[in-house]
């Protein structure tokens, strides 16, 4: 496979590694692109699902809500956006936060609904506040399953900026759309191999996170749960 | 709205063409899937292995697997089949896990049920093992089947044409109208496929309805009391 010969050659070159367009500035990039979307959504999602999650209410919206945005084209509300706040980071960071919120929500609320409802009577019974059930019980328990959506939420946002480079915008994903007008099919690829390294980096670390943070109780219980998981967060 | 009336043919055209798309990766997936899930769920090495797998499948964002895929399996660069290959491999990778859970969540009563009346192996997984979980892995096949019909969208920025072009051009001739065109379109079509699984699910899987499940449920008590 020449191809895979000339993507090879195309990363090994340091000449592609350093200046404004190189491959270090372009990972920057996207990295700072992928957290800032992540803030942002888990700062709106992350309490917002917990509170659902602690008072049942609101529950009958987020599964409808979580279910109907994964039908949602990605790539046409990136270019919605862009087109209605104008050029720059604005219009896609909008709209690549509302498709960040329905599997870090989804994670949070899941979570804490999956608490054992004898855990938190007993913590309401030793006269623990409401508060002090929600962040000493409920968030510790849920601690894994809001890690598991924190990894869709990854996967999905960096992914999708990489499409979001059409626009035009930095990261990855400009070494592909540069190289599609001139048939440049190394770089094409070389670029392709980085952000697929990067996401299986990313989530491999978020991997290792969900295991730390899942209490050692837990651990025998979640196993089961990967297809709810998967249900609620796929992108 | 006179963009709209004066490109409907087209409109149509792109839809059936996403269509075409979206419809191959789900049913092949489901076909390819039934066997690894089954093997996932029966023996704990092969689960560990092919889970792992089908999570790195999953975890490869959809553009990057668009381009690199010519240069495994010998396609020519911007083929359609390009996309299609590419979504059946998530599908796979959904649906595997989707098999290998509802497998295992089937009353093992209810099998041993089966076996006690004399059931071969095939003729309980045909008869009993799968119906019991053909809800589950029904639910499955209609996330995959909707974030399918989303994806096949991505193709358009490497040329596969479907309703994402629209995003695109749209973006290009600064017409909101047009992006809506394709938005909306898109989630028709997801919400029709969607419906025609349902539809599917009744017609192929009336044991769901209450009457029926009590049945297999009884089933499952019957063994347990037998065994007590």
């Amino acid at each position: 496979m020449n191809w895979f010969g000339d993507a090879a050659a195309w990363l090994v070159d340091p000449a592609h590694w350093a200046g404004s367009g190189g491959i270090g500035v372009r990972l920057g990039e996207h990295l700072g692109y992928a957290l800032l979307t992540l803030l942002v959504a888990g700062a709106i999602a992350v309490p917002a699902g917990l509170a659902i999650g602690h008072t049942g209410r609101g529950r009958a919206f987020v599964i409808p809500f979580a279910g109907a945005l994964r039908a949602l084209p990605t790539l046409g509300l990136v270019t919605l956006l862009a087109l209605a706040v104008g050029i720059g980071l604005l219009g896609p960071l909008i709209a690549l936060v509302i498709l960040a919120i329905p599997p870090l929500l989804a994670g949070a609320y899941a979570g804490v609904e999956a608490v054992d409802p004898l855990a938190v009577d007993a913590a309401r019974a030793s006269g623990m506040t409401e508060w002090q059930v929600l962040v000493r019980v409920e968030v510790p328990l849920a601690l894994p399953l809001i890690a598991g959506g924190l990894r869709s939420a990854c996967l999905q946002v960096i992914a999708t900026w990489t499409v979001a480079a059409w626009l035009p915008l930095g990261g990855l994903g400009r070494f592909l759309f540069d190289a599609i007008p001139i048939r440049d099919y190394g770089r094409m690829l070389a670029g392709s191999i980085l952000v697929i390294v990067l996401a299986l980096i990313a989530d491999g670390l978020l991997a290792l996170l969900q295991r730390a943070v899942t209490p050692t109780g837990v651990r025998a219980i979640t196993e089961g749960s990967g297809t709810r998981r998967a249900l609620l967060t796929a992108p | 709205m006179s963009w709209l009336l004066a490109n409907l043919g087209q409109i149509g055209a792109a839809a059936l063409a996403h269509v075409a798309l979206s419809v191959p990766p789900f049913v092949i997936g489901l076909v390819i899937a039934l066997p690894l899930g089954w093997l996932a769920n029966r023996y704990r090495l092969s689960r560990g292995t092919i889970l792992v797998v089908c999570g790195l499948l999953y975890a490869i964002p959809s553009l990057p697997l668009f381009i690199v895929l010519p240069g495994l399996i010998g396609t020519r660069i911007l083929d359609p089949a390009n996309v299609v290959v590419a979504l059946t491999v998530y599908a796979v990778a959904l649906l595997v896990r989707a098999v290998a859970d509802a497998l295992g969540a089937v009353d093992r009563e209810a099998l041993l049920s089966a076996t006690a009346l004399g059931y071969s192996a095939a003729r309980r997984f045909w008869g009993v093992e799968l119906p019991l979980a053909a809800p589950v892995i029904l639910a499955g096949l209609r996330v995959v089947a909707v974030s399918t019909v989303s994806l096949v969208t991505v193709g358009s920025v490497i040329g596969v044409g479907s309703l994402g072009n629209y995003f695109l051009d749209g973006y290009q001739r600064a017409f909101p109208l047009e992006i809506g065109v394709g938005i909306v379109g898109t989630l028709l079509i997801a919400l029709v496929l969607d419906g025609l699984l349902v539809l599917v699910g009744r017609l192929l899987l009336p044991w769901t309805r209450r009457g029926a499940f009590a049945g297999a449920r009884t089933l499952g008590a019957a063994a347990r009391l037998g065994a007590a």
